[in-house]
């Protein structure tokens, strides 16, 4: 039956993996305490296909996150150098307008759909874990380190990601960080994982055919045949479960995590539907109703500095000074634009207010490149983003001072914050109080 | 050369060539996410999701599902070999509740409401509501299903054989 012995006792060093095979520890360790009917490599690679297709939406979607908060221009981006472990830099356009928010609502809910899967795909390859001897010879030993880089890290980018998105900060470490180059050494065992596996899983994958297994029926259901990997049962228990029973609990699961938060980020009608969506609450009926981002009282906003004493300054060739009124008195452009955070929830609303580019003329910026925008934020990571020339001309970014016809309140804003189209939802500076235009 | 290294080493020289490569650039990685105070902590976390999972999360489900067997069989003793009892419909609301549990018990256990309200200015005291009321629909459609199927088959056997659950 074990497809250990004839020719793989001879890896150098041999005396050791004898001595190990001699030597198993109880319990998990025997192969006979795997008694599940249905784990083997058919179920695995069906399981294994679905994050093949899956995770390299969820990696590339991360990734062009972070482009999209262009790190080219300092204090933009988190990390703030990533020494050569990024997808190459490029000017994050401003059309369409809902562009950042597909790109992380599918991050979002795509990693947040795969959760089920790779517990299951775990669930099927533990056997494994516990195989002994751990490893017949040193290609074994490096392939297991490599999978426990793997499993570490698909773990750790899945705990991070979903307690950040229900800002959970049990982990002491900077999220932004610890899930970026924590995606690098998933990344890195991944490929190397697909590389290695890919041809078994092909071969697996061939051994049945979805369609019949989806017709077998709990008392038509065997064990796969005994592999040379491990995962099936030497004493299989009876089946309580179908394979297609099996497969449709897992996508079920997927699919019930789907439908109970992606409402956050589908559209403000759907939102209530996310009922354990983070971002699935609502605020009341009110124009100033809608999600927010950071609270004033948590930004520290003193709001002595939002009342009649505020100006908005902006620095070009010029230095210009206005104050709400003034502003208010230039021509005022209307869009409806989505905040879309990183966080994968968005929300859309129509905004009116001056727009950027009128103020970069008004300052003598016709040559500027980029524009500083600081807030009255004292403190924290986004008191200050850069917007790159396309976001910064873009006609329908805009200084907002007014949401679905009425003035900004203090939790969006007020007096006045920007809004630009496809930026990453921080980036849309509230309290607003200085725009320093670059080359 | 190449089938001297096989016998040697195990695998072909390419597995270990893409292996190092991985390596150095988890590596790399690793080594600059080390720039702040991260690498212990962000250690910490990889091995320990690693523990909580294969040896702690795994096992009390395989136990939890192992118990419920045979506590199934001893509840209702032999039964044709298709039909597994009330074993799936106790199994897949459990499952179903407890993911969603590990997925957002920060905003059911309330343990993530200061940061929650920080951000949002709402509170997450609506969250553990909405997890039973989830939870107990999972269970009360799974018990109707079970009632269901089982005054079909009682009546299927009083009046003729029922179609198979095989749909051919």
């Amino acid at each position: 039956m074990s497809s250990s012995g004839e020719r793989d006792q001879s890896y150098w060093p041999a005396p050791l993996w004898r001595w190990l095979a001699a030597h198993r520890p109880p319990g998990p360790f025997s192969a006979r305490v795997w008694r599940s009917p249905l784990r083997g490599p058919w179920l695995t690679s069906v399981f294994g296909f679905v994050l093949l297709v899956g995770l390299p939406v969820v990696i590339l979607t991360g990734l062009l996150s972070y482009v999209a908060y262009q790190p080219q221009f300092a204090g933009n981006a988190f990390p703030a150098a990533t020494h050569g472990l990024h997808l190459p830099f490029f000017t994050w356009p401003a059309s369409p307008s809902w562009l950042y928010r597909l790109n992380q609502g599918v991050h979002v809910a795509v990693g947040m759909a795969l959760v089920p899967v790779v517990l299951a795909k775990l669930w099927s390859v533990v056997p494994k874990l516990f195989t002994w001897p751990p490893a017949r010879s040193l290609a074994q030993v490096a392939e297991r380190i490599s999978l426990g880089l793997l499993v570490g890290s698909i773990l750790f980018e899945l705990a991070t990601g979903v307690l950040n998105v229900q800002y959970e900060y049990i982990f002491r470490f900077d999220f932004y960080t610890a899930h970026y180059y924590g995606a690098w050494v998933f990344l890195s065992a991944f490929a190397v994982h697909v590389g290695l596996k890919l041809p078994t899983m092909v071969r697996s994958l061939r051994s049945r055919r979805l369609r019949d297994e989806l017709r077998t029926s709990l008392a038509d259901t065997r064990p796969e045949p005994s592999d040379p990997y491990g995962l099936v049962a030497l004493a299989p228990a009876a089946p309580t479960l179908s394979r297609r029973g099996l497969l449709a609990m897992v996508g079920g699961a997927s699919l019930t995590v789907t439908a109970l938060t992606v409402g956050e980020t589908l559209s403000d009608r759907l939102r209530p539907t996310a009922l354990l969506g983070p971002r699935g609450r609502s605020y009341g009926t009110g124009p100033t109703d809608f999600q927010i981002n950071r609270t004033a009282s948590g930004a520290q906003i003193d709001p002595a500095d939002t009342g009649a004493t505020w100006r908005l300054t902006v620095r070009g060739a010029r230095e210009v000074s206005l104050d709400r009124s003034q502003l208010l008195a230039m021509t005022q452009h209307t869009a409806r634009l989505p905040i879309a955070c990183v966080e994968g929830w968005s929300t859309l609303q129509t905004w009116s207010g001056v727009r950027l580019r009128d103020l970069v003329a008004l300052a003598g910026g016709d040559g500027a490149t980029h524009a500083v925008v600081r807030s009255l934020e004292r403190q924290g990571a986004f008191a200050q983003a850069t917007l790159n020339g396309v976001q910064m001309r873009h006609p329908d970014s805009l200084l907002a001072l007014r949401v679905n016809g009425v003035d900004l309140s203090a939790d969006h804003g007020f007096p006045a914050r920007i809004i630009v189209p496809a930026l990453p939802g921080v980036h849309n500076t509230k309290w607003v109080r200085e725009i320093e235009l670059r080359t | 050369m190449v089938r001297r290294w096989r016998d040697f080493y195990g695998a072909n020289p390419l597995q270990l060539l893409a292996l190092l490569a991985s390596f150095a650039l988890a590596g790399y990685a690793a080594l600059w996410a080390s720039a702040g105070r991260l690498p212990a902590l962000m250690l910490v976390w990889f091995v320990g999701a690693v523990i909580a999972h294969d040896l702690m999360l795994y096992p009390l489900y395989a136990l939890a599902d192992r118990s419920l067997g045979s506590l199934a069989r001893r509840r209702h003793g032999r039964r044709p070999a298709d039909d597994p009892g009330a074993v799936n419909y106790v199994r897949v609301p459990v499952l179903l509740s407890g993911l969603l549990l590990l997925m957002f018990w920060p905003l059911i256990t309330r343990h993530a409401g200061p940061s929650y309200h920080f951000a949002t200015d709402l509170d997450t005291n609506v969250y553990l509501g909405r997890w039973l009321v989830l939870s107990g629909a999972a269970f009360g459609v799974s018990a109707v299903l079970f009632a269901w199927r089982t005054g079909r088959r009682h009546l299927g056997r009083s009046t003729q054989p029922m179609p198979s659950e095989s749909d051919d």
